[in-house]
């Protein structure tokens, strides 16, 4: 009887969004076709579906594309920032009205479950529109001396992770502080972008203000040494985050970086244990682990280690992985197979180094990149999946026995993004906070985004602050 | 399940004296409230349709205590409600029965005959309900009152003055005494009154002292005050008996009472039943709702499921 | 170091010597002491210079000031090439050691309070406040200056250090702060030390430039490897003898002398070095040291033309600060909510 209570599909309806067969680069306000006519397809990673064909970006059509933004910048940065805001406002109200076409769509791109772009990524895209706009006009009193002035043509490269998210991140405090931007959007995610600039059209955004420039790593390391580029912005891979570092360097291009991390959620013996449970499930299988803040390794006090263990895997064994248009998903799909091959191999490697590997019963569709959420146990500093960013919904669990011991560890590796920390000692919070080296600490909780709050690493992590009142400086000239 | 053996003679222990029960509830882990109603809204944000549905409306109907405590209760009032918990929707008799009826102590005896022979259980409140400002005899002789009067169930409330002044082993105490009181013949359901609680590490202590004491069911409110159950206090209290019974292998029963109206909110609470303590609880011997309205939008609910056309209140049986 | 070359260079530099002392205070030294007779016999009271003494000067790596392990030295001169004195030229070996020292006085001087950095930082300006005649004329050789100039350059140096002193305990208020969260989120940015910093000091302004570039790397707490000036790193190499009596811990500052581009190259390169200010690299110099840099993501200062009299602003500060934002759930202050 009981086990009839099995939820009945619930899929959000895919009619919202009306996804062209192709699309063109969006190049000083107009859809068009690549220089030299290249394209390529953009599919569902949750079915492999065809979803439409894009045209692929070049070197030529970054030249023409920065030349558009440059030419935009005279007059966009000559507007009084009082109207500037007001298209960024615009943009904030669009989304919100369109955003259950744009959660749908981007669920389809990108292959996270809809739960999450309802709830997480559309809500912060259209928060992080409406705060910028707010800052347009009061760029003096943001303490980057009297007179902040726009730094030129942004070229901005994004992944694919949070594709509309990582968008407004980089585009609101462009535009916000005067710049004009070129953006180029991951190979595997090109859809919500585009449809951004049907958004910027409805907001009469001036044409050449937002550049969409779909392509592949050349068309952004083309952008990225483009000479008339004053400001780079990346959010990706470590590895390639040190190659635009070394691209831009002895130019006077001003560069931000926000990368890979290796982020530890420690968990101390005297932790609100449920919430602590759900922080870590919401740290590394929020959108799969595909989150360079994931909390991806578990340090937890071997005094509970049991303990936790035992509710962790309870816990995990209730996620439903599957269609991630069903409101009902918790986990969706791997972006691309390239990434669920990574993944995999990470995995393969961590079972052969001997740490332990478990997984919940869940059925896996027959199409489509899929990964069931993993947890590695026994792991030690020395595995590497306890070093490498695995990128994907797998948790190594490590333990320790002091807190100074939790932070030693925490700290041990390249990156420095994020960490987490359990205890319900609120002095052990901020003396464990205050030795961390990472940007982002959340305490009790995890995965909390806000546009009021910097995000931004230490270390590999990259460098720069996305968000608040710091993220206007990586835009002006101070 | 527990990795360990059951640990039934150390949580014996912990009720030796008014210090070790003190350290073991204050030892219990904490409680972020801001991290529990997180869980508890995205539990609420499950969408249930169809099947899964028809099967929650009519789950929900089978686990509603219906209730009526009111300083004008009558025979008459009782009456109807017995029937009506019977036979809830008299337009389709496939419409499940209620799990109980809810009353005063002294109108038990009038429950009991308005549902002879359904199976509908009934259920009193007791000592001293709904403040508990009595002595102990006076909440015991009520307790026996009730129980002599048939009672299947009795729903008593803890002594919330000596639970906040950290007289622990008193409530424990009173819980122990009430439970003999019901002689084996009637479930006991211990209502902590939340809202007066206050804090979520209170409501945690409480779901544990009442557990300890022998509570068969432990039950959120009264429905006499302000905040009654809510998502969060209910999912502690799921989270609660989950453990108890991981440590000590038995089974509690759970009863969020007041405050739950609408089909929705029930079905979000069978969720959380559903997430965090799974199946096993997902039966009315182990998960009730102290409710009144709410059985009328769940029957309005199921005719629209029947029917496809929405219901009204024409269409259901005013109580 | 061969035993040979050293006892060359010594008899060289007691030549030099006598030029130098004589060119600043050769009044003072023929006055006051007693001069050495051609036939070694005791001189009269008051009959010729006395010999002055000079200074070895070494790098000051960990609060200790070693000679380069490579026994290397160059030679420094005035602005004329009057030899002044040998000054070390530390190797990659040196700088290795001086990163190490670095890390090591990491923890200390990032966890000490912002107000003990203050006072250390101000003890600073009160002992070269007391050593202002040599560092007048360590300037005035260095950069060929007058001692007028030479002196205004010293006096802006020791009010540059009451500047930074002054900053240590203020700019985490004007950098971090609360952030409104739309939830029930405390949220607070502070800025943190990005760690060790590689700081070539500008070629041309010795002192004045040199402390421009240093102090604001450690008033915020970060450890510093100091390059010195390569053709004039002696006010550098001397200021590490105020440093060391001024309370400042050893480690907090390094500072080698040498080849820039050698010194500079393993820094840039250095894994356990989290940001480098490339104010004393020429441009190609800069770029390359950039590409290397980019190996760990170092953060980069680069080269940009500097007034050093003017009154700095914040740049230098938060060149080398992270921004660590920490959230904590606040909720209500019971579970059935509450009217305050």
């Amino acid at each position: 009887m009981a086990s009839a209570f099995e939820y009945a599909p619930a899929p959000e309806s895919r009619s919202v969004v009306d996804i062209a067969p192709s699309y063109g680069l969006f190049v000083d306000g107009e859809f068009t076709e690549a220089a030299d006519g290249k394209v390529f397809k953009t599919i569902s990673p949750s079915t492999e579906e065809v979803l439409s064909e894009v045209a692929r970006a070049g070197a030529e059509d970054v030249d023409r594309a920065v030349r558009a933004a440059r030419k935009a910048f005279g007059t966009w940065s000559a507007l009084p920032g009082a109207e500037r805001a007001k298209y960024l406002f615009r943009i904030a109200r669009i989304i919100q009205e369109r955003s259950r076409e744009l959660a749908v769509l981007e669920t389809l791109d990108n292959g996270k479950p809809i739960r999450e772009t309802r709830d997480a990524d559309l809500p912060l895209v259209a928060a992080h529109f409406f705060y910028y706009a707010g800052w347009a006009d009061k760029l003096e009193h943001a303490g980057f001396g009297a007179r902040p002035r726009p730094l030129g043509v942004a070229g901005q490269v994004i992944p694919w992770n949070f594709p509309l998210l990582m968008l407004a991140w980089k585009i609101a405090p462009a535009l916000a502080t005067g710049n004009t931007v070129v953006l180029k959007p991951a190979e595997t995610t090109p859809l919500s972008a585009l449809f951004f600039a049907d958004v910027c059209r409805q907001a009469g955004l001036p044409r050449g203000v937002v550049n969409i420039l779909p392509g592949y790593g050349d068309a952004g390391a083309a952008l990225v040494a483009h000479p008339d580029v004053n400001k780079v912005a990346f959010t990706g891979s470590t590895a390639v985050g040190k190659e635009i570092a070394r691209t831009v360097a002895g130019t006077r291009k001003k560069l931000t970086l926000e990368l890979g991390g290796k982020g530890a959620n420690i968990v101390f013996d005297d932790a609100p244990i449920d919430q602590a449970v759900e922080g870590i499930v919401n740290g590394i299988f929020f959108n799969q682990g595909q989150v360079c803040c994931a909390g991806s390794r578990l340090l937890v006090q071997e005094s509970v280690e049991e303990e936790l263990l035992d509710a962790l895997k309870r816990r995990l064994s209730t996620l439903r992985l599957g269609d991630p248009l069903d409101k009902n998903t918790d986990i969706g799909a791997i972006n691309s197979e390239e990434q669920l091959t990574r993944i995999t191999r990470l995995v393969e490697q961590g079972e052969a180094e001997g740490a332990e590997r478990w997984s919940p019963q869940c059925e896996i569709p027959s199409a489509g990149y899929w990964f069931a959420p993993t947890l590695f146990t026994k792991v030690t500093q020395a595995h590497t999946v306890a070093r490498d960013e695995i990128f994907g919904p797998v948790l190594s669990v490590l333990t320790f026995r002091t807190p100074d011991e939790a932070v030693a560890k925490a700290n041990n590796t390249p990156y420095g993004l994020s960490a987490g920390v359990w205890t319900e000692k609120g002095s052990r919070i901020l003396a464990v906070a205050g030795k961390l080296r990472a940007g982002v600490i959340w305490s009790n909780t995890f995965n909390k985004f806000d546009p009021t709050s910097p995000f931004g690493g230490y270390k590999e992590s990259g460098f720069g602050r996305e968000g608040g009142r710091h993220g206007l400086e990586a835009y002006l000239d101070v | 399940m527990p990795t360990t053996a059951p640990t039934a003679n150390a949580l014996a222990d912990v009720t030796a004296s008014d210090s070790t029960l003190r350290r073991f509830l204050h030892g219990l882990p904490g409680v972020d409230a801001v991290g529990l109603e997180a869980r508890a809204a995205s539990l609420g944000t499950r969408s249930i349709k169809t099947t899964a549905k028809a099967y929650a409306i009519d789950l929900a109907i089978s686990m509603v205590d219906l209730t009526t405590l009111e300083g004008a209760d009558t025979p008459g009032k009782v009456r109807a409600l017995g029937a009506k918990a019977v036979l809830p929707d008299p337009t389709d008799r496939t419409a499940p029965a209620t799990a109980a009826v809810c009353v005063y102590p002294d109108m038990v005896a009038v429950a009991k005959q308005a549902v002879a022979g359904s199976g509908v259980k009934v259920a009193s409140v007791a000592t001293a309900f709904p403040a508990g400002r009595a002595a102990l005899e006076v909440k015991l002789a009520d307790v026996r009152d009730a129980v002599a009067a048939g009672a299947d169930e009795v729903d008593m409330v803890i002594d919330r003055g000596a639970f906040l002044a950290g007289k622990y082993l008193k409530v424990y105490d009173e819980i122990v005494a009430v439970k003999e009181a019901c002689g084996g013949a009637a479930r006991l359901k211990v209502i902590f009154e939340t809202g007066e609680l206050s804090t979520y590490d209170n409501i945690r202590r409480a779901s544990w002292l009442g557990m300890l004491a022998g509570a068969d069911f432990i039950k959120t409110s009264t429905g006499k005050v302000a905040v009654n159950a809510t998502p969060a206090n209910t999912l502690l209290m799921l989270e609660a008996v989950r453990d108890f019974r991981a440590q000590t292998g038995v089974q509690v029963g759970v009863k969020p009472a007041g405050g739950i109206r609408t089909s929705k909110d029930a079905i979000k609470f069978l969720v959380l039943v559903n997430e965090t303590v799974g199946e096993d609880w997902l039966d009315n011997h182990w998960f009730r709702f102290g409710a009144s309205s709410l059985l009328n939008d769940l029957l309005m609910q199921r005719q629209k499921l029947a029917t496809g056309r929405y219901s009204g209140p024409d269409y259901v049986t005013v109580d | 170091m061969s035993d040979k070359t050293h006892k060359a260079h010594k008899a060289h530099k007691a030549s030099r010597a006598q030029k130098a002392g004589g060119t600043h205070e050769a009044a003072a030294d023929v006055e006051a002491v007693p001069a050495v007779t051609g036939d070694g016999t005791a001189p009269a009271a008051g009959a010729g210079p006395r010999v002055t003494v000079l200074k070895t000067y070494k790098l000051y790596v960990g609060g200790k000031f070693p000679r380069s392990e490579s026994g290397r030295v160059y030679e420094v001169t005035d602005s004329e090439g009057n030899w002044l004195a040998n000054a070390p030229r530390a190797s990659r070996k040196d700088a290795r050691d001086a990163v190490v020292a670095a890390r090591k006085a990491f923890g200390g001087w990032s966890g000490a309070t912002a107000y003990n950095r203050g006072q250390v930082l101000y003890r600073v300006a009160e002992m070269l406040e007391g050593r202002r005649h040599q560092f007048v004329r360590e300037v005035a050789d260095a950069e060929g200056l007058s001692e007028a100039r030479a002196a205004g350059v010293v006096d802006a140096t020791i009010d540059r250090w009451v500047w930074y002193a002054g900053w240590t305990d203020k700019i985490a208020q004007v950098t971090g702060g609360a952030n409104p969260v739309a939830g029930p989120y405390f949220n607070l940015s502070s800025p943190e030390p990005t760690g060790v910093v590689a700081v070539l000091a500008p070629q041309e302004s010795s002192f004045l430039g040199l402390v421009s570039v240093l102090a604001p790397v450690i008033a915020t707490g970060n450890t510093a490897v100091l390059v010195a000036s390569e053709r004039a790193p002696l006010p550098a190499l001397s200021l590490a003898e105020v440093l060391a009596t001024s309370d400042v811990p050893g480690g907090v500052v390094n500072v080698l002398s040498g080849g820039t581009a050698e010194l500079a190259a393993p820094l840039a390169a250095h894994q356990d070095v989290n940001a480098i200010d490339l104010a004393g690299a020429d441009e190609q110099l800069a770029k390359e040291l950039e590409v290397a840099a980019a190996d760990n993501l170092k953060r980069v200062l680069r080269p940009q033309p500097v007034d050093y009299f003017a009154t700095p602003g914040t740049d230098r500060m938060t060149a080398f600060l992270e921004t660590k934002t920490v959230w904590h759930p606040t909720g209500s202050l019971g579970a059935s909510g509450s009217s305050y």
